[in-house]
C-alpha cells in the first residue's frame, strides 16, 4: 500500500511536470486513433470504486481498451525458440511508447514455455523469450531497469490440452505493467 | 551365504499390480511393476505368528518392498499347509524344492502395555543356516516402520547394499489449481503436506542431512527459492533476485546451495549460502546455463549449457573455471543428476518429441537411455543409487516412474487424488524428521 502510494505520489509529480515540458506533451499525443487523451482532462472519479482517483491522465484506461493495441498482452511463439516473430513488433512499439509516455510504469515480462522439454530447460526457455522481448522493448528505448523478464516455465499452461493448438497458446510471453 | 548369478532370466513384460491394501485408506501412491528382468532372489515370506491379530501385517509390507526393488521374486505361500514361524519348524528340503533361496520367518507378539514384540529370522534354503535375526519392542504406530527396518535388513543381507525402505520421498501434487509440497515414505505412504499454495511450487531437494528441503516457489507470482525445516515448519527465503531465482541444489555438507539466477541477463548459475545471503558467480557465458549439481565430493558441479546449440551436459569446478562438455550424442540433454558415489549422471535426453531419462557414466562417456517417454522430466536417484525415480508428465496426469540404473526393472507410482511431479528421493537416516 505504502508502495503504491509513492507510486501514485510519483505519478502526480510526472505529471505535473510532463505538462510543463512541450517534448512531453507532444508525444502524449501522438495516438488520436485510439482517442486516449493524453494528460489534459481529468474526468472526476464517480466509480466509487478507486478511494485515491488518479491525478492526471487516468494512466490505465488505454491498457484495458479493447480497442487499443495496449490492451493485447500476449506474444507467441514457435516451438523451441526465442525469436520474436514480425507480427508483433507493431504491439511491441505500442508498448514501448507507452513506457516512453508514462515514465513511472514498470512492466513484467512473464515468459512460458509448452510441457514438451524438460522442466529445468523449459524455465531458461521461458526466460530466453520474455528477455528477447525485453531485447525488443529496450531497441526501442526503455531502459532495462523498467522491465522485469521472469519465466513460469512449463507451470502455467493458458490451454491444458496435449495437441499443437494447445501448445501453440502456451508458447507464450505476457506483458503484465506493475499493479495489475 | 546366497549368491547373485549372473545369468539374465529375462521376465520381461511381467506385470505385478502391487497394490499396497494393509494400510488404512489415505492419499497414497498405486505402485506397478511394469517390467522386469535379470537375476532376482526368490525368497519366501511365511506370514508371521498372531499376525492377523495385530493391527499392522508385517509380512505383505516386506514382500511388497522386497518385489518393488527389482531384487527379489517373491515366491507363493498361498495354499502351503504348516507355514513355519519356529526354526524347529522350517524344513529346508522341502524350501528347495520349491526353489527358495532364502525364507522369512517370525511373529507379533502382543505385550500386556499395548505395544508388540515383532521377531524376525532370514534363513540361507541351501545352506540350511540363519542368516539375521532381530526382535524389536513397538507401539502399534511404529510397525508399519518395523516392516520397513526389516525389509532393509533383509536386502542388505542378501544383496550386499543398504535398502531404501526406510527413507522418504518429496514430491509436487497437484490438485486442481492448488500445488502442494508432500513427503511421504519411500512406498508413497504416509503423505503429508508440508505446504500447499495456489501458485506454482517446484524443484524440491532435500538437504543432505534430511531435515530441510530447498524449492522454488512463485507465491510472489514470480521465482523464490525457499529452505523449509521439516522438523520446525521454518521457511526462510533464501534467494529473491531480481528476475528468476530457480533450480536449487545442495553443497554435500549442506552449506551452500547452487542455483540459477537471471538478474545479470539470462540464467547463469551462482552458489549461495543455505540461509541466504551473497551469490557468487561461478561462470560468464552468454548462454543459458542451469540445472546445475555438486559432484559427492564437493569438487566440481555438473550442469546443462545451451552455449553450443541445444542444450548439454557440462562439468565445472565448483570454485569456478574451464567447463568440460560431457554429453556429444543427441541435441537436448538437461536436467543432470549425480548418483550417490558419483559415478553415474542421470539426466533428461530428447530425441524427436520424445524426451526420456538416460544415464551417462562418467568414466567411459557411456550413454544408456533407460526409458521409452514420451514425457520423462526430473530424474532422482534413490540414496543406493540402484533406482533412479522420475516423472512421467504424459497425458496431463502426472505420474511417477522409477527405473533400475541398469533400466533393467520398471515400475510406476501413480495418485488417485491428482498429478504427481518433481520428485526427490530423500537421504538415509532422514525418516526422524517428521
Amino acid at each position: 500500500m505504502k508502495r503504491m502510494l509513492i507510486g501514485i505520489a510519483m505519478m502526480a509529480l510526472l505529471a505535473a511536470c510532463a505538462s510543463k515540458d512541450p517534448a512531453v506533451t507532444k508525444v502524449e499525443t501522438r495516438d488520436p486513433a485510439t482517442g486516449a487523451s493524453g494528460n489534459t482532462t481529468t474526468p472526476p472519479n464517480t466509480s466509487g470504486t478507486n478511494q485515491i482517483p488518479p491525478p492526471t491522465g487516468r494512466p490505465g484506461d488505454e491498457l484495458k481498451d479493447k480497442n487499443n493495441i495496449l490492451s493485447k498482452r500476449v506474444i507467441y511463439f514457435d516451438y523451441d525458440t526465442d525469436a520474436v516473430k514480425s507480427e508483433y513488433a507493431a504491439l511491441i512499439q505500442a508498448h514501448a511508447n507507452y513506457l516512453a509516455q508514462n515514465r513511472n510504469r514498470k512492466v513484467r515480462l512473464e515468459g512460458h514455455a509448452d510441457e514438451r522439454g524438460s522442466r529445468e530447460y523449459n524455465m531458461a526457455l521461458g526466460q530466453r523469450r520474455s528477455n528477447a522481448v525485453r531485447k525488443a522493448a529496450s531497441a526501442l528505448g526503455v531502459g532495462n531497469e523498467r522491465i522485469e523478464t521472469i519465466s513460469f516455465g512449463e507451470d502455467k499452461p493458458k490451454a491444458t490440452g496435449h495437441d499443437e493448438a494447445s501448445w501453440a497458446q502456451n508458447r507464450r510471453v505476457e506483458i503484465v505493467y506493475d499493479g495489475e | 551365504m546366497l549368491k547373485r548369478i549372473n545369468i539374465s532370466a529375462l521376465m520381461a513384460n511381467v506385470v505385478v499390480g502391487l497394490m499396497l491394501i494393509t494400510a488404512p485408506a489415505r492419499a497414497q501412491l498405486t505402485i506397478n511393476v511394469e517390467t522386469s528382468s535379470g537375476r532376482q532372489v526368490p525368497i519366501a515370506i511365511a506370514p508371521f505368528a498372531l499376525e492377523a491379530g495385530a493391527p499392522q501385517n508385517i509380512t505383505p509390507l516386506i514382500a511388497d518392498n522386497l518385489a518393488r526393488s527389482g531384487m527379489f521374486r517373491i515366491v507363493n505361500t498361498v495354499g502351503i499347509s504348516n507355514l513355519p514361524t519356529e526354526p524347529s519348524q522350517v524344513n529346508f528340503v522341502d524350501w528347495s524344492s520349491r526353489a527358495t533361496e532364502a525364507l522369512v520367518i517370525g511373529g507379533i507378539k502382543p505385550l500386556p502395555d499395548g505395544r508388540y514384540e515383532v521377531n524376525y529370522r532370514l534363513f540361507d534354503v541351501a545352506k540350511q543356516n540363519q542368516l539375521a535375526t532381530t526382535s524389536y519392542t513397538v507401539g502399534a504406530s511404529q510397525l508399519r516402520a518395523t516392516a520397513h527396518k526389516i525389509s532393509d535388513e533383509i536386502y542388505e543381507k542378501l544383496i550386499g547394499e543398504r535398502g531404501v525402505f526406510s527413507t522418504r520421498i518429496a514430491y509436487v501434487l497437484k490438485r486442481g489449481s492448488r500445488f502442494e509440497l508432500q513427503v511421504a515414505d519411500a512406498d508413497g505412504f504416509n503423505p503429508q503436506a508440508v505446504l500447499s499454495s495456489l501458485e506454482p511450487i517446484g524443484a524440491p531437494k532435500w538437504s543432505p542431512d534430511g531435515n530441510k528441503i530447498a524449492y522454488v516457489s512463485f507465491e510472489s507470482r514470480k521465482s523464490t527459492v525457499i529452505v523449509q525445516d521439516l522438523v520446525t515448519g521454518q521457511r526462510r527465503v533464501v534467494a529473491n533476485f531480481r528476475g528468476d531465482n530457480t533450480a536449487p541444489n545442495w553443497s554435500p555438507d549442506g552449506s551452500k546451495l547452487v542455483i540459477s539466477l537471471s538478474k545479470d541477463d539470462i540464467s547463469q548459475i551462482y552458489v549461495i549460502p543455505a540461509g541466504g545471503g551473497e551469490a557468487t558467480r561461478l561462470m560468464q557465458s552468454n548462454s543459458i546455463d542451469s540445472g546445475a549439481t555438486f559432484t559427492p565430493d564437493g569438487k566440481d558441479i555438473i550442469f546443462f549449457s545451451d552455449r553450443s546449440g541445444g542444450p548439454q551436459l557440462y562439468r565445472v569446478p565448483a570454485t569456478g573455471g574451464e567447463a568440460k562438455r560431457l554429453t556429444f550424442e543427441g541435441s537436448y540433454n538437461t536436467t543432470p543428476r549425480l548418483s550417490p558415489d558419483g559415478k553415474l549422471v542421470a539426466f533428461v535426453n530428447r530425441e524427436g518429441s520424445r524426451l526420456r531419462i538416460a544415464v551417462l557414466e562418467l568414466a567411459t562417456g557411456q550413454r544408456t537411455i533407460l526409458t521409452d517417454g514420451p514425457l520423462d522430466d526430473s530424474p532422482s536417484f534413490s540414496p543406493n543409487g540402484r533406482t533412479i525415480l522420475y516423472e512421467d508428465k504424459s497425458g496431463g496426469r502426472g505420474k511417477l516412474g522409477e527405473v533400475s540404473a541398469d533400466g533393467r526393472f520398471k515400475l510406476k507410482l501413480s495418485s488417485q487424488s491428482g498429478d504427481v511431479r518433481e520428485p526427490a528421493w530423500g537421504p538415509f537416516g532422514s525418516s526422524g524428521a517428521r
